[in-house]
């Protein structure tokens, strides 16, 4: 993302003088940003997609049961949703899995990319297609296919916590990875290999080139990767729905369950939670990915 | 790029753990429903593979015949309206200056992090029986019949004796605002890449010539950012098709998806052979469409996007 950039009031005022004349000349036939029917497309499916998030945040906080109508302010279901013992239970084993799946797949994810980066090996196009293929294919199918291969080498699903979480995590792992590796092979795609040569040129060890010159190049790929992969995990439902077993309850699960009898404040005040935590990720993760920083 | 050769053991480290996953948590697991698809159930709780057509063969017969056939038009016109709003949105955001092209991009692209089930829960809210259409509905017709009195024309009750909240979910059209919803961002993000990428003095070069805008869009711009509707149209359309979720919260009885019969099958039906037959016949369209698109895109094409 663009910094905003200051202008000095001199500058601000020729800036302010062109963009009159501008807006006074006739549109041009290639400045479609000045279409007014194309904001307006723009502007209704902006509106569409926020406005059932924004009104579930806003009633989140409503004074009602009935939710419809704005009867005062309340923080009262937010209290109400962190008392809720399961609903809490819930939140906590999702936190855990996603920062497990998220640090295991971060380095799975890493190392798969500097190997494709960095190797030329048989049949690589055909690897690269098997890596992709849990990003493809439908979640439906993964889901069905890690909850028969737990149930074929019966896999214990109770246990002591966080045991009881291992199918989840192990699921989650298989298809963040792949995210991850991505998003720091198109990192590396900036590298100058030059680098890794002076480095061993001048000496450095593999390990040491690896510690001292790609790690630090890489790290901003790294984190995106890292976040990426952590809302992923967070955010999945239909993998969980199929590999949790009875007593392995996550956050989304948890909400389906609830959402299927009602809408309750209880639910809109933990889903806001949720979007408030996945909003600041990814505000995070598109930070680091812009190319201004990624440059410095 | 080095061969694997001059560094066996780096290259041995970095692609182990790798594989190692791809190969034993999620390989095996599509190879055992793949399967499954071919066994029979014995008892209550065994399966045997006897290498027996007859789940897909069943999967054939009319009933489900026709929840697939309803799952892809849903899907296909899904996909089509996706399109239609994605194209004028990505196409605006590529012709914007870099701040506000940043910005736009963002802010459509972000509901897309946020848990699918929270925005279907979201929407549910807003289209319930007394949700916030009927609500702001109801609040019109309140309206409407106060000036209806105001006029004189109280008594004939011509907006009906009193409200009726208009039934708007679990139905069919629930159920494709809802995949809309969900599934746009994955239109906007393969064609703004595209249309980013495309060197407008084609455009230019066309207008100048000659050729009105429209014939300029469809002659010049359409077909040059074909990759990008195509992936476009295959990131939304493999998804909705798989989708559960959905038409499970939105959809009522009868707008059922393939993605609710295969989690009927493996949760409460308990036949699971049948159900790896349907994800199977899911998983031959989605391989179906990924040929089509590489097929229809270059490979530099698949690359970028």
């Amino acid at each position: 993302m663009a910094s905003p950039v200051l202008y000095s009031s001199a500058e601000a005022e020729v800036i302010a003088v062109q963009e009159a004349e501008r807006s006074r000349s006739p549109v041009g036939p290639l400045e479609f940003h000045r279409r007014k029917w194309l904001w307006a497309i723009a502007g209704a499916t902006l509106l569409f997609l926020y406005i059932p998030l924004l009104s579930l945040m806003v009633f989140s906080f409503n004074n009602s049961r009935r939710n419809i109508v704005w009867q005062g302010f309340t923080t009262d279901y937010y209290v109400r949703a962190w008392n809720n013992a399961s609903l809490f239970e819930a939140f906590t084993n999702s936190l855990t899995i996603a920062i497990i799946a998220t640090l295991v797949s971060t380095v799975i994810g890493s190392m798969v990319a500097l190997m494709l980066w960095r190797f030329r090996f048989p049949l690589k196009p055909v690897y690269e297609g098997f890596m992709a293929l849990p990003i493809v294919i439908p979640e439906i199918c993964m889901g069905v296919a890690m909850m028969a291969f737990f149930s074929a080498i019966s896999w214990p699903a109770g246990g002591p916590w966080p045991l009881n979480l291992s199918a989840i995590i192990i699921a989650h792992i298989a298809f963040c990875f792949p995210f991850v590796a991505i998003v720091v092979r198109s990192r590396l795609v900036g590298f100058n290999r030059e680098l890794e040569e002076a480095s061993k040129d001048l000496g450095a060890s593999e390990w040491q080139t690896f510690r001292y010159v790609i790690i630090p190049f890489l790290k901003p790929g790294l984190v995106a990767g890292a976040l990426l992969a952590f809302t992923l995990s967070l955010d999945d439902f239909v993998i969980t729905f199929f590999t949790s077993g009875p007593n392995a309850i996550t956050f989304p699960v948890k909400i389906y369950s609830m959402v299927r009898f009602s809408v309750t404040p209880e639910v809109n005040a933990a889903s806001t939670i949720l979007i408030v935590i996945t909003v600041i990720a990814t505000i995070f993760a598109v930070r680091l990915q812009s190319p201004a920083k990624t440059a410095a | 790029m080095e061969s694997w050769r001059r560094n066996p053991w780096v290259f041995a480290v970095l692609a182990l753990p790798g594989s190692f996953w791809l190969l034993v948590f999620f390989l095996v697991p599509l190879a055992i429903v793949w399967t499954l698809s071919f066994g029979e159930k014995t008892s209550i709780v065994d399966i045997a593979v006897t290498w027996t057509t007859q789940n897909y063969a069943r999967a054939l017969e009319p009933i489900y015949l026709e929840i697939i056939w309803k799952s892809v038009w849903i899907s296909a016109f899904a996909t089509a309206l996706c399109l239609a709003i994605a194209y004028p949105i990505a196409f605006l955001i590529s012709f914007l200056p870099p701040r506000l092209k940043t910005l736009l991009m963002l802010a459509v692209i972000l509901p897309f992090w946020i848990n699918m089930l929270i925005r279907t829960y979201a929407l549910i809210a807003v289209f319930r029986r007394n949700g916030y259409v009927n609500f702001v509905l109801e609040w019109l017709w309140t309206i409407g019949n106060s000036v209806l009195g105001a006029v004189g024309l109280g008594s004939y009750q011509l907006l009906g004796s009193s409200f009726e909240p208009v039934p708007m979910l679990y139905n069919t059209f629930a159920l494709m605002v809802g995949l809309v919803y969900v599934f746009l961002p994955f239109m906007v993000l393969p064609l703004y890449a595209t249309i980013e990428r495309l060197d407008k003095s084609y455009l230019e070069a066309s207008l100048d010539l000659g050729a009105s805008q429209f014939r300029t869009f469809f002659s010049v711009t359409l077909p040059l950012t074909m990759p990008g509707v195509v992936s476009g149209i295959i990131l939304v359309f493999i998804p909705c098709l798989g989708s559960f979720l959905i038409p499970d919260l939105l959809g009522g009885t009868n707008a059922q998806m393939i993605g609710n019969v295969i989690t009927r099958q493996f949760k409460e039906a308990n036949d699971w052979p049948f159900g790896s037959a349907l994800s199977f016949l899911l998983m031959y369209v989605t391989f179906l469409a990924l040929a089509l698109r590489s097929l229809f895109a270059g490979r530099g094409e698949r690359e970028a996007v």
